[in-house]
């Protein structure tokens, strides 16, 4: 072995050590700080809209004191659990809103690790539902721990199978995810339709020209602990959405799995030149992303759901919003539960915060929801260039410095 | 050359956050004169020159042309006023002919139509003007890449440029083709022309410049007539310190065949055979070089050996075992390590942190991971141990690596490549783009694991490298071996087995 050279002194090693810390933490705090700029940006543009259209900033701030007490966030300055309380029972719903949103988001935040984008949540989490409807109602007579944890892997495996036919073609004949889970989408919906249809397969067999499931039984409902069973209470689905974070993050960051999932994410070749088999990572990650999806409709549909209707197929938009979750969360567990929070209280909180008090006319008021949702939705994807905005205001402040720095050097040049 | 400057350049600063890429450099040149810019990776050359070339406005300083003061927004300011530039990667479109390239953008025309016959009478007169042969009919896609630089040279001159700036010129040619270039530039400079050479090649710069100008970490060092510069004052200029040229060896001592080649062939994606059966051995403690220019089957030969190309026909054994047919995991267990050609597109994840990366062979196995799941501290202190033994700088284990600069960034791969103990390391263009520093360390490293017993398969672009490395050489012409030798050759020798042992006729 030849001498390795000089090692650095200390003082060198101390001062490139700061420097990566410092970078580090700005790289920290510019990824804490984009999506909070986004949300906040998102909710002053919705402000605008609010105060434009009824000459009054004044209603503007009332409308968002609307949305936040609606979404039950007052709830944490008068903490109770009593349920018939109204902020308890609004965050209650906020936290149903969330459990589904965490789920789904993870699904979407898994496929990115791994350099895919699924947008099939949607119909992966179709066909959960489908699946733990269809356990849940046909397996009636089981004892409720073996019912209820059989419906949930059933289904979960279907969501899994379900994208993994996305990740099969990614791997195989080269056809891109976007193409192919949106696709799947719209087999999962039309299937759907089929299945809770007047004569579905899965259609009431009471009342036969409703097109909609039967409930699923007793032993498949998931435990309420918050509220009442049978009127939307909060079931444990939120415990089995917080358990998926620790999993996701786990997952991702602890095993060899994960390891792989990364390389291959942030670079095929690298990975493949060190030994990792890119195909088999992109239908397992694909698999695993639609597996959170396939969760998430299970948990709904043995939470609070119990059926599902052909008419509201078209309404759920759960698997979509995943995807703002994860972008705004940036593809991390702790961003992920953040940004499914903040969709969740977005979506109980404008649509029954607004309508129920009359600060603003209920036209707008049901549209309010979708326009901050939208807005928010749009700056995400726009984080690029919130990002270079806030990049360019450094660059500026840099440039003015040096010269004035550098104007002694002239003189005495 | 008379003393009349062109161009003067005075007290540039330009800061980008965080780095000053430029600190009161003052650079001038004359007319008829050939300037070289000399200095390391980063030490502010290319930010000089954009900033000559209107691509960056500095920060402070001034910059004169012809003894006015200019001050450009744009290339096009800079085209306008007579400065042109020739970039190391070109910047032509295959699909048209040399004639269309060299006008695009100022065409002459006859009403609305191009003057196709106009434009390529012009670009005859200035290719016999200036001794720049090539056909002005002929596609781009059909021609050399010594004919490219000169289309791209002849774009600059048809624009009316005086001061042409070349951006290391000699990166992508043959010893011939670099030779005809330097031709070309004492035309231009008979002519008038004056020429910025950048490079780090220290023997083309002092073969062809007329002075020196130093770079050091965005700072002048020097500027130096050539008469009295020597590639050891140039280096230590550049690096700051005495360095070791000529890398020291003593004589191989081979022993066992560790790698053997029988009768490959490789065939591509596009299923053309780019490795057309070759053979050959590599014994421990040699260091057999692989030369040719670029696009010779030497990425499918490595990748082939590599078990990242699927091998049509023949047979690779490592360490006497068959492993024809293995997958890259396959081929990292038989004994190989593998440098390979683009450390950022493939030796490392950049997004990783320099732990991450040194794992990145064995993240699967004891003591890195147990059934599945990662222990993260093990390859911490491995990498940790890694940064200390090949003084990488810049960072410690946590780091990412793509905040390492190129050298250091080399330097992870080879650590985690050599600290796997391989009977075969094959080390692909392993100091393409770094500094006279980091190549000095790490031809001194491949020397010293040669005299551990490894056998090392060299393939660089760089004859310079190759002749002063290897023990043996190959040469490597259209996927098949041409020559070998053992002791002293030329480089012409060895440039004209490059070409497939003729000359490429000249258009």
């Amino acid at each position: 072995m030849t001498d390795p050279g000089p090692s650095p002194s200390p003082e060198q090693a101390a001062q490139t050590g700061t420097l990566a810390a410092a970078l580090a933490v700005k790289q920290r705090a510019g990824g804490f700080m984009v999506p909070l700029a986004t949300v906040v940006l998102a909710f002053l543009m919705g402000g605008v809209v609010v105060a434009a259209t009824q000459h009054s900033v004044h209603k503007a701030l009332l409308a968002y004191q609307d949305i936040f007490r609606g979404a039950g966030l007052n709830w944490i300055f008068h903490p109770t659990t009593n349920i018939l309380n109204i902020a308890s029972y609004n965050l209650s719903q906020t936290l149903l809103q969330t459990t589904t949103l965490i789920l789904t988001g993870l699904a979407v935040a898994f496929a990115f690790r791994c350099g895919m984008f699924n947008i099939g949540g949607q119909g992966q989490y179709f066909v959960g539902l489908i699946v733990a409807n269809w356990l849940g109602v046909d397996l009636a007579g089981l004892s409720p721990l073996p019912h209820i944890l059989l419906a949930i892997a059933a289904a979960t495996l279907a969501g899994a199978a379900w994208a993994g036919i996305a990740g099969v073609l990614k791997a195989t004949v080269g056809a891109h995810e976007v193409i192919t889970t949106i696709m799947l989408n719209w087999i999962a919906i039309w299937v759907g339709e089929w299945l809770f249809g007047d004569g579905g397969p899965l259609q009431n067999s009471t009342q036969q020209f409703v097109p909609v499931s039967n409930n699923v039984a007793k032993s498949a409902q998931l435990p309420v602990f918050w509220g009442t069973q049978g009127f939307q209470g909060l079931d444990i689905g939120l415990f089995i959405a917080l358990a998926a974070l620790v999993a996701f993050w786990a997952l991702i960051n602890r095993t060899t799995l994960g390891y792989e999932v990364r390389a291959v994410g942030f670079n095929p070749d690298a990975a493949a030149y060190g030994g990792i088999n890119v195909k088999k990572n992109l239908i397992r990650a694909m698999a695993i992303s639609g597996a959170f999806a396939g969760l998430a409709g299970a948990v709904d549909m043995l939470g609070y759901l119990y059926r599902f209707g052909q008419l509201d197929i078209p309404v759920s938009q759960v698997g979509f919003l995943g995807i703002a979750v994860a972008l705004l969360g940036r593809n991390t567990a702790i961003g992920t539960m953040l940004g499914a929070l903040l969709f969740g209280g977005l979506l109980y909180g404008t649509t029954h915060g607004l309508n129920a008090t009359s600060v603003i006319q209920p036209e707008l008021a049901g549209n309010l929801t979708y326009i901050i949702q939208g807005l928010v939705v749009l700056f995400v994807g726009a984080d690029v260039l919130i990002l270079y905005v806030w990049n360019s205001r450094k660059r500026l402040r840099a440039q003015r410095l040096p010269k004035t720095a550098a104007a002694p050097e002239e003189a005495a040049a | 050359m008379t003393d009349e400057l062109v161009l003067e350049m005075r007290g540039i600063r330009k800061e980008f956050p965080g780095v000053v890429a430029n600190d009161a450099v003052s650079f001038d040149v004359r007319r008829g004169e050939v300037h070289a810019l000399l200095g390391e990776n980063g030490a502010g050359k290319s930010t000089l020159m954009n900033i000559l070339y209107g691509l960056y406005r500095p920060d402070a300083g001034e910059i004169r042309l012809n003894g006015r003061p200019v001050s450009f927004t744009s290339a096009r300011d800079a085209i306008n006023a007579g400065i042109g530039m020739v970039h190391q990667h070109f910047m032509l479109i295959p699909v048209m002919t040399v004639a269309e390239n060299i006008v695009l953008g100022v065409e002459p025309h006859n009403g609305p139509l191009l003057d196709e016959s106009g434009a390529e009478q012009r670009v005859r007169e200035l290719s016999a003007q200036f001794g720049l042969a090539v056909d002005p009919s002929a596609l781009v896609s059909t021609i050399t890449v010594g004919q490219e630089q000169r289309v791209e040279i002849l774009k600059a001159l048809y624009r009316g440029a005086d001061v042409l700036i070349l951006d290391e010129p000699t990166a992508v040619l043959t010893p011939q083709e670099a030779g005809e270039l330097f031709e070309i530039i004492q035309s231009l400079r008979a002519d008038g022309k004056s020429i910025i050479f950048i490079s780090h090649k220290l023997n083309e710069v002092l073969e062809i410049a007329d002075r020196i100008t130093v770079l050091r970490r965005g700072k002048t060092i020097e500027t130096v007539p050539r008469e009295g510069a020597t590639e050891e004052s140039l280096a230590r200029a550049m690096v700051g310190r005495d360095v070791l040229l000529r890398v020291q060896k003593d004589p191989a001592q081979p022993g066992d065949v560790l790698l053997s080649v029988e009768d490959l062939h490789v065939v591509d994606e596009r299923g053309i055979e780019k490795v057309r059966g070759t053979s050959f051995e590599v014994r421990a403690g040699e260091i057999v070089g692989i030369a040719g220019v670029d696009g010779n089957g030497q990425s499918e030969l490595i990748d082939a050996i590599a078990g990242l190309q699927k091998i049509a026909s023949g047979r690779v054994v490592i360490g006497g075992r068959d492993s024809t047919g293995e997958d890259a995991r396959g081929m990292l267990d038989a004994g190989l390590g593998h440098i390979p050609e683009d450390r950022q597109r493939r030796g490392l994840v950049l997004e990783f942190s320099i732990a991450e990366n040194v794992a990145l062979h064995d993240y699967s196995r004891p003591p890195d991971s147990k059934w599945g799941w990662l222990f993260p501290g093990q390859f911490i202190r491995r990498a940790a141990s890694l940064i200390r033994e090949f003084d990488v700088r810049g960072g410690g284990p946590m780091t990412r690596a793509g905040g390492l600069s190129g050298g250091n960034q080399q330097k992870v791969v080879a650590a985690r490549e050599i600290a796997r103990d391989p009977k075969v390391l094959i080390a692909a263009q392993p100091t393409r783009g770094l500094d006279v520093g980091a190549i000095e360390y790490l031809h001194r490293r491949l020397v010293a694991e040669r005299d551990e017993g490894r056998a090392i398969l060299l393939v660089s672009l760089e004859l310079d490298e190759i002749l002063s490395l290897s023990d043996r050489i190959l040469v490597l012409y259209e996927g098949e071996i041409v020559g070998e030798h053992t002791g002293e050759v030329s480089e012409e020798q060895i440039g004209l087995e490059m070409l497939g042992g003729r000359e490429r006729t000249a258009v």
